[in-house]
């Protein structure tokens, strides 16, 4: 029987310098999405092959590998990713953000801003913002060339017509470069302001549809929004019932069959390093309430 | 006081301590052996070799075993595997012209040169279930004829003969052969690709998306031309010596369709194809593929593009079953963050309804 | 075939590794265009083709990118063969079938609008252009802005063609559409995706 043997990194060379290649055109061409060859890879489509690829692409002996999803470093599917790439690539896993030279992620990006060298990968389920307005592809493709994004405008107001808002919380579609329309993976749009004129190259990995894009370090990246409903990212009025932060995301933990509730941090190495600070929550929550901060 | 979750990596160790357990079952039950699944599931291990693209009977059957039976899960653990292996090139087209049929059929005429074969088949079964089978042993032996040396034409050679159906386009020799696997698809795409992606598509989706084609979704009036199972030889051409040698030989099923005629004001009328090809024995599986290939020529063919089964974008995204099942399936990754977002969202335009709707009532007792 | 293999120069003492460390060098500097990064790995080279060059050549070429060579490259004995050895690169006579572009003489350098440029829907199917430069330690200086750049970044280069950057400016008019450019110099490498604008330049 043939035994399988993989390469450093799992992927093969041919395949590595493939998904390099994209990955200097999606740098040059900012929010452009570079079709790509995707591989089978041993882990199921829609559950990070595009990240993971990306990652594998890209990863050295000298790097230190951060792997987060819903913004922790211990949900299963992090934990696989990163056990994968342990294995793989023999590189040194961590928690810290700050520790880390290339961050894979899903639906977050890390509450601890993001310094110059370091790679954050963004694992993509659907990479076309206009998917869900226009279904074919050979329709969204001629919309982008050119520049013709009407229909995402009308979406969004047709929202704000509808509930008064618009009624997008994630996956928030954004502008980089003033050029592109693009999707940034479906994080809560509590993120999107952390994009803009970011120190660190941002890559985004979409498996299953065979795409890769990229915003450069310092890149302007706007939220579509109008003037008379600008952008705003919501925030909890609670703090952080464990390490007090105010300015950080928060899970909504369900403590009881009686309508309790507490937040606590999504970023959990952002949490554990406040209160390895000396920073304390309350740790029970107060009623729930939310307010809308420009 | 509210600990956070971890011990995730044990736990994800132990559930598959479990699976490996539950995979087993009852350890006084003697274990399956690769060999028992490919000589007694066979159509199974077809299956998993045409959708998981690798000629392989016993990765096939290791694949059937770890998943459980599951066939897309094997589906896919051959998928992964596949793509780890180094590529040496294309071999020579197969000639299926040239098969060592065991079964084969055609529709079209009463008889045909070579006959029909009917061949192993549960096509005149009895749909009884056997008690007979649950007992065990050995059946009879088979009824052999003599082998016969009469060549078996394909029926679209034929009826190509006297041109009443178009010609298969020959390939150009040096244009070089398409892979989806290798490079991203695009649209408009090829016939070669299309009939690739059939080729690796999931045996429902196509039977579902044939089906519709005969209801009136994109009706191609077909006639199953011929349908043949056997063996065909496999030839590698070998640029250091400078001729095809051969490989081995593997075992196909093909299907021709006919299918309504076409012409024009300089072309005279002919039956158009619909082709399905499949390693092992998969006529369920060849036979929706032809149709479905025929519903997708639609434009080169002049035909309104109508019907689910004739959009090659909608066709092609959705018929792979390992990306279909692993974008449904991720469903079960925790979303709790993008949750959260939406909790929030519809929480206040909750209370923006609430304050709308109270705020008249209020007048209303003020005055 | 055996007497030309083994005049070639050696291409990564570690293929896998040397790819990787390269790339990220040149991933760096798609990412900071006008920044100077070194290709740190043990590389050989034939003896027109900068280190820089080769390094770069043998970390994104392969039989699925045709390549272009400049007069002086091509009429090399031995890079054509160095690289289709290395990197199976099928080696085209026409610029605009390139995925790459190898220029010795940048001074000669053709038309840029004779490369592919990509299409308005992908942008992406154009020339990268890499080229030998006299210097990128010293000479003029250029003000740089764009992605990837805090503000604007100050290049010292001294480049041929020496109206460079008024010739990338097709980039302006054209984008997406456009091409990307990798100077080199020596160990040195530079790059100018088609993003970058020239802000100001003077000596």
């Amino acid at each position: 029987m043939n035994a399988p043997t993989y390469n450093f990194a799992y992927l093969d060379e041919q395949t590595k310098r493939m998904i390099r290649r994209a990955i200097l055109k999606a740098i040059a061409i900012p929010g452009y999405q570079v079709p790509f060859a995707s591989r089978e890879m041993p882990m199921p489509y829609g559950w990070g092959t595009g990240g993971v690829q990306v990652t594998a692409a890209i990863l050295g002996p000298q790097d230190v590998l951060k792997v987060i999803d819903q913004g922790s470093d211990d949900t299963t599917n992090a934990i696989s990713i990163r056990k994968f790439f342990a294995k793989t690539a023999g590189v040194e896993t961590t928690t810290s953000t700050d520790a880390a030279t290339v961050i894979q992620t899903r639906h977050r990006i890390p509450e601890a801003p993001l310094r110059a060298g370091q790679v954050l990968v963004y694992q993509v389920p659907i990479p076309e913002p206009l998917r869900f307005l226009e279904p074919r592809e050979t329709e969204t493709r001629r919309m982008h060339a050119l520049a013709e994004y009407g229909l995402m405008h009308v979406k969004l107001y047709e929202d704000i017509a509808r509930f008064g808002h618009i009624a997008t919380s994630y996956a928030y579609p954004v502008k980089v470069n003033a050029r592109y329309v693009m999707d940034p993976s479906p994080t809560p749009k509590f993120d999107n302001p952390k994009m803009d004129n970011c120190p660190a190259l941002q890559l985004f990995g979409a498996g299953r549809e065979k795409r890769i894009y990229a915003i450069p370090p310092y890149t302007s990246v706007v939220s579509l929004d109008f003037e008379d409903h600008p952008f705003t990212r919501y925030k909890f009025d609670a703090p952080c019932a464990l390490c007090g932060a105010e300015d950080s995301y928060l899970d909504e933990i369900v403590t009881d069959d009686k309508g309790s509730r507490m937040f606590v941090c999504s970023d959990t190495d952002y949490c554990e390093g406040r209160q390895a600070a000396g920073h304390r929550g309350v740790e029970s929550a107060a009623p729930h309430k939310e307010a809308v901060h420009g | 006081m509210y600990v956070a979750v971890k011990g995730g990596e044990r736990a994800i160790e132990n559930a598959h301590r479990l699976l490996a357990h539950e995979r087993r079952g009852d350890r006084s039950v003697p274990e399956l052996s690769l060999s028992q699944i490919s000589e007694q599931l066979g159509l199974a291990v077809d299956r998993v070799m045409s959708e998981g693209s690798l000629y392989d009977r016993e990765l096939a059957a290791l694949a059937i075993k770890q998943a459980r039976g599951d066939l897309i899960e094997a589906i896919f653990l051959v998928r992964a595997f596949r793509a780890t292996l180094p590529r040496f090139g294309a071999t020579e087209p197969v000639d299926t012209g040239a098969m060592r049929v065991q079964r084969r059929v055609s529709s079209t005429f009463k008889d045909i040169p070579g006959g029909q074969v009917l061949g192993p088949t549960f096509d005149y079964t009895h749909r009884l279930l056997d008690p007979g089978l649950a007992q065990g042993g050995d059946p009879e032996d088979p009824a052999l004829a003599a082998t016969s040396d009469v060549p078996m034409p394909r029926v679209t050679d034929i009826l190509g003969q006297d041109g009443l159906i178009e010609p298969s386009p020959a390939a150009e020799a040096d244009a070089p052969v398409g892979d989806l696997t290798r490079d991203p698809l695009s649209f408009p795409a090829g016939r070669d690709l299309r009939l690739q992606n059939l080729a690796r598509g999931d045996e429902g989706f196509l039977l579902a998306l044939g089906y519709s084609t005969q209801r009136g979704y994109g009706r191609n009036h077909p006639f199953a031309g011929e349908i043949r199972f056997g063996e065909v030889e496999v030839e590698f051409f070998a640029e250091e010596i400078g001729f095809a040698v051969p490989l081995g030989s593997i075992e196909l099923t093909e299907c021709q369709m006919v299918n309504q005629f076409k012409g024009s004001a300089t072309e005279p009328p002919c039956f158009t194809r619909g082709y399905g090809l499949a390693f092992g024995q998969s006529e369920r599986k060849t036979m929706s593929m032809a149709l479905v290939d025929r519903a997708l020529r639609a434009r080169e063919l002049g035909e309104d593009v109508i019907a689910p089964a004739q959009d090659e974008e909608f066709v092609m995204s959705h018929s792979d079953n390992v990306q279909a099942t692993g974008f449904v399936e991720h469903l079960k990754l925790p979303h709790y963050v993008d949750f959260q977002s939406e909790l929030g969202l519809l929480r206040k335009l909750r209370q923006e309804f609430a304050d709308a709707n109270a705020a008249p009532a209020l007048k209303e007792a003020a005055e | 075939m055996a007497v030309t293999t083994i005049e070639l120069q050696p291409g990564f003492a570690d293929k896998v590794l040397a790819a990787q460390s390269t790339f990220r060098t040149v991933m760096e500097a798609m990412a900071r265009p006008g920044q100077v990064m070194a290709v740190d790995d043990e590389v050989g080279h034939p003896p027109s083709m900068m280190v820089g060059v080769a390094a770069v050549a043998l970390t994104l070429l392969d039989q699925d990118t045709p390549v272009w060579l400049d007069d002086a490259f091509a009429s090399a004995s031995d890079v054509g063969a160095w690289l289709k050895f290395h990197t199976g690169a099928p080696i085209v006579a026409r610029p605009d079938a390139a995925s790459f572009a190898l220029v010795a003489a940048p001074a000669a350098l053709p038309d840029l609008s004779v490369f592919a440029l990509g299409t308005a829907e992908y942008p992406d199917r154009s020339t990268t252009l890499i080229m030998q430069v006299p210097s990128l330690a010293a000479g003029e200086s250029f003000r740089l802005r764009g992605p990837g750049i805090d503000g604007t970044t100050a290049l010292t280069a001294s480049l041929a063609p020496a109206d460079l950057f008024a010739r990338l400016s097709i980039n302006q008019a054209l984008f997406p559409r456009g091409i990307d450019v990798i100077l080199v110099d020596d160990r040195s490498l530079v790059a100018i995706p088609r993003t970058t604008r020239l802000a100001a330049s003077g000596v």
